[in-house]
C-alpha cells in the first residue's frame, strides 16, 4: 500500500543522506546541552550510537540482509541520537543501552525495518523506560551543577553512587508538582522567578538547548528534508490550547512561549514527529498529525502524570497516521470538484 | 477404551499443537492478568484444568442427551456449577492466593478454551478421551503461563516463583538476579505480557518450522532417486 500522493518526482536523495542532514542539524542543540550539562550527553551519544549499531548489525545478520548496506543508511544513528537526547543526560548507561536495543529490535526490526515501523522507534524507546523505570527517567541534573567529565562519566556507568542532590526535576515537572503541592497558595509568575530553575523565557538554560533544535530544525526546513505541515500544526497546536488556557488563567496556565521551549516540544516539532515512516504522507494529512500531536502533548505534560507529553502523543499520533492519511487522500489530478 | 495412538494425538494436542495459548490464543483475559509470576500462572492453570477434565466428563455423559439447540446453556451451567466449587475451595484452602487471583478464578466460567473444548471435543467424544483431552488442554496451558510468568518477573523483578509462600509456606521465592537489579517494570505491565507472547508464538512457529524442513529433507532423501530410475 502506497499513501503517498502523487507527484512522484524523482529526487537525487539516498537516505544516508537524508540522515546525514539530520545529524547535521542536530548539533546546534547537542552544543548547547553540552554546554549546558557537560560532556555527559555526548557519552551518552556515544553509548547509544554503539548500542544501535550492535542491534542494528545482529538484526541485520539474523534476518539475511545485506550488513553494510543498511548499517551505514545511518538511520540508526538518528533514532539513537534522539534516545541519547530525550534520556536525562546522567541517566545510567545500561538504561540507554536498553532503551535502544528495545528500539532498533523490537520498535524497528520486528516490523520489518527501515520503512515498516508505524512507531518511532526512538519514542518507542522513550515509553518503555518512562513506564520501566520512571524514578531514574525523571532525574535530571541540577542546572548550574559543576561536575568534571570523570565524575560524570563515574555516574553514567554506575562507579560513583547516584546522590539525591545531583538531580532534580525538569522546569515542566517542577512547575506541575509546585502547582500541585501548593493547592492555589502559588501562582505561575512567582514560580517563574524563582531563578534556579526559571530563565528568561523558559526551564534555565534548557530554553537554549531548545533554541539550538528550532535553528537545527529550521535549517532542516530550509534543505526541504522535512516538510512545513508537522512543525507549523505542531507548534500552531500546542500555542493555541497553551495561549487560551493561559489568557483563561494566567496564574494557573503557563504562558505559549514557556511550554514552546521546555521539555521536548521543539526537539519533537522538528525532529520526532517529522519522521517520514512512522508520520503521515499527504499534506494535509501532515497538518493533521502535527496539531494533534501537539494538542496531545500539551494535555499529558500539563494534565497527565507524565513529566512531557511529546513521546506518547506522537505514538498516539503514529498510531491514527494511516487512518488519516486514507481520508486525506488529495483529488487525482483533473478531477478536483468531481465525483 | 482408548489406543494409543489416540492418547498421544490427545496429548501432542493439547500440550503443543493446538496449545490453547500458544495456537488457538484462547484465554489470553486470564493469560495477561495473572502471569506476573509463575506460581499464579501455574495455580490458575490447575483450577482451570479441574473445571475442564471435570466439564468434559460431564458433558462427555450428558453428550446424547442435551438438546442440539440449547447445548451453549446447558454447557455454562455445567461449567458454572465447577466453577462455583474449584472458587470455594480456593478460598476456602488457599485464601490469600484467591484474595491475588481474585476475578479470574470465577472468570474460568467465561474462559474461552473451556467451552471451546466442551463444545468441540466433549460433546463428540466418550467420557474417557474428553477427560484426558481436558487434563491435556490444560497442561498445556500450564508450562504456557509458568514459562510466561516465569519470564516476567525474572525479568520485571528478578525472583523466580514469587508468591510461592502462598502455596507452601514452608518454601520462599528464589532471588536469581542481585538485590540492586532496578527491575525491568515493562515484563511486569500487560504490554510485556503481549510483547513476550508474541515471542512465545514466534518461537513455536520457529520450531515447527523447522522441524517441517527437517521432515522434508528426511522424506526427500531416500525418495529423490526414484524419479531418476523411472526416467
Amino acid at each position: 500500500m502506497i499513501f503517498a500522493p502523487s507527484p512522484f518526482l524523482l529526487k537525487d536523495v539516498s537516505v544516508s543522506q537524508v540522515m546525514t542532514q539530520v545529524c547535521v542539524a542536530l548539533i546546534p542543540g547537542i552544543a548547547a546541552y553540552a554546554w549546558l550539562v557537560g560532556p555527559a550527553i555526548l557519552v551518552q551519544l556515544v553509548i547509544a550510537t554503539f548500542a544501535a549499531l550492535f542491534a542494528e548489525a545482529a538484526m541485520l545478520k539474523l534476518r539475511g540482509k545485506p550488513l553494510a548496506l543498511f548499517l551505514s543508511d545511518g538511520s540508526a544513528i538518528v533514532t539513537a541520537w534522539l534516545i541519547a537526547l530525550t534520556f536525562p543526560p546522567l541517566a545510567p548507561w545500561w538504561m540507554v543501552f536498553t532503551g535502544t536495543i528495545f528500539a532498533i529490535v523490537f520498535a524497528k526490526h520486528l516490523y520489518g525495518g527501515l520503512g515498516q515501523n508505524p512507531f518511532n522507534p526512538a519514542m518507542v524507546a522513550f515509553a518503555v523506560c518512562i513506564v520501566s523505570f520512571p524514578a531514574l527517567m525523571s532525574q535530571w541534573p541540577a542546572v548550574g551543577l559543576e561536575l568534571r567529565l570523570v565524575d560524570q562519566i563515574d555516574i553514567i556507568f554506575g562507579l560513583a553512587p547516584r546522590v539525591d542532590a545531583l538531580t532534580s526535576a525538569t522546569p515542566l515537572d517542577a512547575m506541575k508538582t509546585a502547582l500541585r503541592m501548593g493547592d492555589g497558595n502559588f501562582d505561575i509568575a512567582q514560580l517563574l522567578a524563582n531563578q534556579d530553575i526559571y530563565g528568561n523565557f523558559a526551564g534555565r538554560g534548557w530554553e537554549w538547548v531548545a533554541a539550538g533544535y528550532l535553528i537545527g530544525g529550521l535549517w532542516l526546513w530550509h534543505r526541504r528534508v522535512i516538510s512545513w505541515q508537522v512543525p507549523v500544526a505542531f507548534i500552531g497546536s500546542l500555542t493555541l490550547i497553551s495561549g487560551a488556557l493561559w489568557l483563561y488563567n494566567p496564574a494557573a496556565f503557563a504562558n505559549p512561549i514557556f511550554h514552546l521551549f521546555s521539555g521536548g516540544t521543539l526537539l519533537g516539532a522538528f525532529f520526532i514527529a517529522t519522521d517520514p515512516v512512522s508520520g503521515c504522507t499527504t499534506p494535509r494529512g501532515k497538518l493533521i498529525f502535527g496539531a494533534g500531536a501537539g494538542l496531545l502533548a500539551y494535555i499529558i505534560r500539563v494534565f497527565g502524570g507524565f513529566p512531557d507529553g511529546v513521546a506518547f502523543a506522537v505514538l498516539l499520533m503514529n498510531l491514527s497516521a494511516p487512518v488519516i492519511d486514507l481520508l486525506t487522500q488529495p483529488a487525482i489530478f483533473g478531477m478536483k470538484g468531481k465525483k | 477404551m482408548i489406543t494409543r495412538h489416540e492418547l498421544t494425538n490427545i496429548a501432542r494436542n493439547g500440550l503443543w499443537k493446538q496449545n490453547s495459548s500458544l495456537v488457538q490464543l484462547l484465554g489470553l483475559c486470564p493469560l495477561l492478568a495473572v502471569t506476573t509470576n509463575a506460581v499464579n500462572g501455574i495455580m490458575l492453570s490447575l483450577a482451570t484444568i479441574i473445571v475442564m477434565a471435570v466439564a468434559n466428563i460431564a458433558v462427555a455423559s450428558l453428550r446424547n442427551l442435551i438438546p442440539h439447540e440449547i447445548r451453549i446453556p446447558v454447557f455454562i451451567l455445567i461449567v458454572a456449577a465447577l466453577v462455583t466449587v474449584v472458587d470455594l475451595m480456593f478460598n476456602a484452602n488457599l485464601h490469600e492466593l484467591y484474595v491475588v487471583l481474585g476475578i479470574f478464578i470465577p472468570l474460568i466460567v467465561t474462559n474461552c478454551i473451556v467451552l471451546a473444548r466442551v463444545e468441540a471435543f466433549a460433546a463428540k467424544n466418550p467420557p474417557l478421551h474428553s477427560t484426558l483431552d481436558g487434563i491435556f488442554m490444560g497442561l498445556g496451558m500450564l508450562w504456557t503461563l509458568a514459562l510466561l510468568g516465569g519470564m516476567r518477573e525474572l525479568l520485571g523483578a528478578g525472583t523466580l516463583f514469587g508468591g510461592i509462600d502462598m502455596v507452601f509456606p514452608s518454601l520462599q521465592p528464589i532471588q536469581l538476579l542481585p538485590e540492586s537489579y532496578p527491575g525491568f517494570l515493562l515484563g511486569l505491565l500487560p504490554p510485556g505480557a503481549f510483547i513476550l507472547l508474541g515471542c512465545m508464538i514466534a518461537w513455536k512457529n520457529w520450531m515447527d518450522a523447522r522441524a517441517a524442513a527437517r521432515a522434508r529433507d528426511k522424506g526427500n532423501a531416500p525418495a529423490a532417486p526414484a524419479p531418476a530410475t523411472a526416467a
